[in-house]
Order: C-alpha cells, then structure tokens, then sequence
C-alpha cells in the first residue's frame, strides 16, 4: 500500500470521525419534538416498532444507526471514555457487557427510574448479569441466545447413529457420551464430514455451562486454577486427536464454506445461529434437525440496551427501552425475526412456546430454546471475558493445526491471559 | 511607472502580495496537516508516556516504561519479524517485477493504452474484496491453490497455519495489487528518456538487456529511489491484509501463534482491542523511527544504483 493511499484512507477515516462524533449529540429537532438516537448492531428486529412508538408520544422522534458488531462496541467504548459522541440508547451485547458494567458511572442507573418494579419480568441470570459491582442497573435485556445442539440427519443415518431428535438428545445426556458418540460417527462417517465444526466452539459451549467461568466473582481470572476450564479443554483435544473435528475456526469464510460443503454433522447452536445455517446450508434443507445440547442449559450471545450518563435525554431514553424491551414487544420481535425473547413471562405465550422451523425439519425451536434458557446455570462474567475466550481458541487452533501439543499450547494460552489481565 | 506614483501604501501592498501570497496559496495544507497531522502525532508522543487505558478513568505519565516494555516484548518482536519478512518477500518481486512490465509496456504493441490501463486495475479495486477473495484462494480445504497444488501432484497447504506459507500468501496480495501501479510510475519515467540515446547504443552495437541495464536503470534511478522508499513505507504500514487474511473472526492476533502478525495489527490489538492507548501509542512511535530508518538505509542503497 502506497503511503499516499493510506494517508488518504486516515483522512477519510479521521472526517468520518468528526462527523460521527458530531452527529452522536442529539438535540431537540425545529418542530420542537425530541430525537432519540439509537447505536445498535446487526439486526436487533426493533425497527417495525419505532413507528408504534413514535404514534403513542407524538413529541419523540427515533432514529437508529446500525454498525459491524465489533466496531460498535469500540466505538462505544472510546464514547464513553471521551465523554462525547454516544447515541442516547446503545446495544450491548453479553460479550461486552461485564466490560461496561465494569464503568457504571458511564451509565444511567435503571434503578432511578423504576428498574427494581420491572426486575421479574426478565430470567433472573439476564437481569443479573448488567447490575454492576455498585448495585447500578446499566441496562435492560432483549433477547437470549439459549443453546442446542443442531445435527444433520442425513450424515447420522450413513454413520449408523439414531436420526430422530429425541433419540439424539437421549444419545448424549452429557459431553462424555456426546464425544463418545462422535467416536462412533467417526468410525463410519461419511467421506469429508466431521462429527463437528471446530474445537473451540465446542469448547465454548461447555464452558458456557459452568458454575464458574473464566473469572471467580471477584473479577479475579482463575482460568489457570478453575479444573472445569483444564477439563474441557483437555476433553475436546482428546476429540481433535480422535479425529472429530472438522479444525474450522468460527465465523471464519472457510467455516461457512463448512455449511455448504457438509464438513461436520452437528455444531452447537443458539437461536440466532439458525438464521446462519439457513443462510449458508440452503441445499440441505430438512436435512438438518435440532437435538438438546448435551448437559442441559447454556447461553450464547444476546444483548441488553442502556442509556450512557452522556445523554442529554435520559429520562426519555429510558421510557424508550423499557418500552422496547417489554415482553409484548419481545414477542413481536420473536414473531417477525425468531429472535429469543429474555423475559420470562413469553415462554408461556403459544406463539412463542409452539414455534416450529421447517428448515430444520419442523424442530420445535420454541420449545427448544426456551427449555434451554430457563435450564442456564447463570455464570459470572467478567470484564475481559471475550478476549480470554479468544485467547483459548488460539490455543485450540494451535493444537488443531498440529504445531503445538495441547500442553505446550495450554501454557503458551496462560501467558497471553496473563497480558491480558494486566 | 504607475507603481512610482501610488505611494508606497501601493508599494507595500504590491510587495505583501509578492513575498506573501504563495504562502497564503499553501497555508491550507499546512494547517490542515497542522490539524490532522502534527496534533495527532505529536498527542500520540504524550499519550505513548502514559498510561492510559480506556477502560480506566485515570491515566498517570509513566515517562518511558512503555518503550522499555516494548524493547522486551517478544510479541512486538516477532510483528517486527513478520513485518519485514512480508515486506522483503512483497517489494522485492514486486518491483522487480514492475520495472520488467514497465519495459514491456514501452516498446510498441498492439493495444498499448488498453494494457497501461490494465495494469492499474488491481489498484483501484477495494483492499477489503481482494483479500477476501484471496484468503478464500488459499483456504485450506476448499482453496483453488490447493486445488492446484493437488493437481500437479504436491500435497495441500494449510495456508493461514503457516508462517512462511502465510507470509508468501500475504505477499502476494500486496505484489497483485501494487505492481501495475510501480510499472506504471516507472513507464512514466523511462518515456522522459530520450531515444538517442538508445540509438546511440543500438549503433554502437548494445543489446536490448546492455541498454536496458545501462541506460534504462541508471536513467530511473530517481524514481526506483522513490517508488522503494514509498513500498517501505506502506510495507511497514500493512494491516489491512494480514487483519483481513483471517476474515470474519474479528481479532487482531494475525493466526493463532501471531505467524502473522504485523506491527500495524499489534497496534491494532493493543488499541482498540485491549484499549492500552499508552502501550499501543509507543508502538507507533517506535514504528514511525523504523520507518523512518529503513526509509533512509534504502535511499542510500538505492542511490547506488548507478555506480554498480
């Protein structure tokens, strides 16, 4: 790249900036209405609601921007720290949100406007898990992940395993009997196919559902001395080396030429990742299915809303999240885009509990994922949780790759955690 | 002499508008570089003497403990590492290559506009699309280098795995795209040389390659200065390619054992990754003075050119 070219690209950057930065202050609009802005990612599926909203409180005008998941989160974090530029409501999701309630001062505390009288309404764990260290409530819930386990039928029958989704979830009660369940798949499988997609992100999925993660609750890291990270880890190398695994990283291009190339027969899976499989599997339509995942509940991903202290409108911004996050409008958002609901009260409604996906053979995704969010073991999350988690992968790569032994991989891993606590 | 006889108010005027008016034509970059040029760096010196971080409210001035922290750093080292080796392994060919295109293009062909344009092309289409399609390329399953490779017999390469194999995969979306655009600069240059002298040497009986070598390369030697010094700078600068090489993951570790890892992307990660502003400053800085070293080491060597 030309030195020219680059600067070109920083100026470019550096007005984009600006003008971002300008335009994060909200105000007043001529006519005399507020303006709500609202810095979200990908697609939270509010967008049909802003309208209903707008109608019931003539005076608020809504205006949403959305941006790539990573680069919202950064853009928020240097917002908050700068002091200016955060829009009056900004997404967050479970991946960021021990790192924010990390800096309460930076939020409105909930609490100052109702929050205690509204705490039922969400899964004890998902109300928990944005109350910082000081009791301050940053955020309300959307929407939950929950986890399954997605399998594709038609690679289960070649390899002689049971096709049908509760035979499958009977199949592995715990991880112990899912790997040995891939041992048997591996043994017959299907030329190419892997029992499953990558180390890490199954990996993830078991530690997901431990009492304790990565941090103790004292935000201290115990991934070194923690036995159920050592466990797992050493459980899914032990299946890498009996060749399970299809060595994909997660999200990676190659990983979704996975999809459409069958390179695995089952991948951990929570709601939103459906939507992902549809996309990139669409030839094997009927052929994929939903089992329970193995050891019960887990989480993987979901977001909460907040209202940053910088906002000139909190009081409004307010009235607007908890109005958005609400379980009648969690159930339309469930409706329109299959996005799980976070409050409890919906898992009774029909809509919601009776959902079935055709794509994945009329598995009852409703059900399904609603049973495993209510069965989650909540687990204590702390401020750098998501760059640990990637330095594990890198440890599971490593050893995926054949340049490391899982040992040498482990220590190399505990040093970059290390860095990473400093 | 009307200049004479309108006082030297006029005088005045007319010399502020002589001494004066080219600067006020260049003032705008130059406070526009003032802006967003000198302030930023030189606020990046301050803050690479703290010890900000932007998760903390506080930051203290820690003086010089974050480049001493860099000097023992053994990620910061192998970046460097990878860094010149992708450097090396993409200036070399690449302008080599160009200057070779550039010859090409300036004898008389067929076509001969439709393939200086074409040369181009790979520059101006998006970073973010060529490597994309290029890490697809070299995908380790399903790659069509692999494909390739299988084709004549060699067993598959896991691409992104690799150091050496990463490096050279890096490089050569650099070389795709930067070549044309060297040749064209250097095409540039040699239609300034004048033909006599090729004639001159075609009489005294020199061949293509001698006049190549003899008149052709010394004759360039400005612009092989410039378009080296100008490939360091942006080698040394890469991010995008090695941050894109391992798409849609979203971390700036460059391969689970950092095989690729620019300095560029360390910076990335310890900015806006683990949001040490302090740290991530002092690289830039440190990478600043590497550049500027290598840029000077390779205007001396360059500037050899003609007497070898």
């Amino acid at each position: 790249m030309s030195a020219a070219k680059l600067r070109l690209l920083v100026g470019v950057l550096a007005v984009g900036v600006l003008t971002a930065g300008c335009g994060g202050s909200s105000g007043s609009s001529g006519d005399g209405r507020v303006t709500l802005t609202l810095n979200l990612f990908g697609n939270m599926g509010f967008k049909d609601l802003y309208a209903k909203y707008e109608a019931a409180h003539p005076n608020i005008k809504i205006v949403e921007r959305t941006s790539a998941y990573n680069d919202h989160h950064r853009n928020l974090a240097a917002h908050l720290a700068t002091g200016s530029g955060a829009a009056d409501v900004e997404g967050i999701d479970t991946g960021f949100i021990a790192q924010f309630r990390a800096q309460p001062e930076r939020f409105v505390d909930l609490r100052k406007h109702g929050a205690d009288g509204l705490k039922d309404r969400w899964l004890p764990w998902k109300w928990q898990a944005s109350v910082a260290k000081n009791g301050a409530q940053i955020g309300y819930g959307t929407d939950v992940g929950g986890l399954a386990m997605c399998y594709r039928r038609d690679l289960f029958e070649k390899a002689g395993l049971p096709t049908e989704r509760d035979e499958v979830s009977k199949l592995w009660p715990d991880w112990a009997s899912y790997f040995e369940a891939g041992r048997k798949y591996t043994a017959n499988k299907p030329e190419g196919a892997s029992f499953f997609d990558g180390g890490a992100q199954i990996f993830n999925a078991m530690i997901g559902q431990a009492e304790t993660g990565y941090y103790d609750s004292s935000d201290h890291v115990v991934v070194a001395t923690n036995p159920v990270v050592r466990s797992a880890y050493d459980e899914v190398l032990k299946a890498v080396a009996d060749g399970e695994s299809a060595k994909l990283v997660g999200s990676s291009p190659a990983w979704n030429t996975g999809f459409a190339k069958s390179q695995f027969a089952t991948i951990a899976c929570p709601a939103w990742m459906l939507a992902k499989i549809q996309d990139q599997a669409k030839a094997f339509a009927g052929k994929w299915d939903i089992a329970a995942i193995p050891g019960g509940g887990g989480n993987w991903g979901g977001s909460y809303l907040t209202v940053p202290a910088q906002s000139k409108h909190a009081k409004e911004a307010v009235d607007l999240i908890t109005w958005l996050t609400a379980p009648e409008q969690q159930i339309e958002v469930f409706k329109a885009h299959g996005i799980l609901p976070s409050t409890v009260a919906t898992y009774e409604k029909p809509e919601v509990k009776n959902l079935k996906n055709a794509f994945f053979n009329d598995a009852p995704v409703g059900q399904v994922f609603t049973t495993a969010a209510l069965n989650l073991k909540p687990q204590y999350q702390g401020p750098r949780a998501g760059d640990i988690q990637t330095a594990i992968r890198d440890a599971i790569n490593r050893v995926e790759e054949g340049k490391q032994d899982g040992p040498q991989a482990w220590e190399q891993m505990l040093k970059d955690v290390e860095r990473i606590e400093q | 002499m009307t200049l004479a006889r309108s006082g030297p108010r006029r005088r005045w005027a007319y010399q502020l508008d002589v001494k004066g008016s080219p600067y006020f034509y260049i003032a705008p970059f130059f406070l526009l570089f003032g802006a967003v040029g000198m302030f930023p760096l030189l606020y990046t010196a301050y803050v690479s003497l703290t010890n900000w971080n932007l998760l903390e409210p506080t930051r203290h001035w820690v003086g010089l403990a974050n480049y001493a922290e860099l000097l023992t750093d053994d990620y910061f080292w192998n970046a460097l590492f990878n860094t010149v080796s992708i450097w090396l392994l993409s200036t070399v060919p690449q302008l080599l290559a160009a200057l070779f295109i550039a010859h090409m293009l300036n004898r008389s062909l067929r076509a001969r506009t439709f393939f200086r344009m074409g040369v181009l092309l790979p520059n101006v289409t998006s970073i973010v699309a060529v490597t994309i399609i290029f890490a697809q390329l070299f995908g380790r399953d399903f790659g069509m280098v692999n494909w390739a490779l299988d084709l004549v017999g060699l067993d598959p390469v896991d691409w992104q795995a690799g150091t050496l194999s990463s490096h050279i995969a890096i490089s050569l979306i650099v070389i795709w795209r930067w070549t044309g655009y060297n040749a064209l600069i250097y095409l540039a240059a040699m239609q300034t040389i004048p033909e006599h002298l090729y004639e001159a040497a075609t009489l005294d009986g020199a061949g293509q390659f001698t006049q190549f070598r003899k008149i052709t390369i010394p004759m360039l030697r400005p612009t092989i200065i410039f378009t080296a010094v100008v490939s360091t700078i942006g080698g040394f600068q890469i991010i995008a390619e090695p941050l894109l090489f391992q798409a849609g993951t979203g971390n700036p570790t460059g391969g689970s054992d950092r095989q690729f890892q620019t300095v560029g992307l360390y910076l990335y990660e310890q900015g806006f990754s683990l949001y040490k502003f302090g740290y991530a400053s002092a690289i830039a800085w440190t990478l600043c003075l590497i550049i500027v070293v290598m840029a000077l080491v390779n205007y001396s060597i360059t500037r050899r050119i003609r007497r070898s």
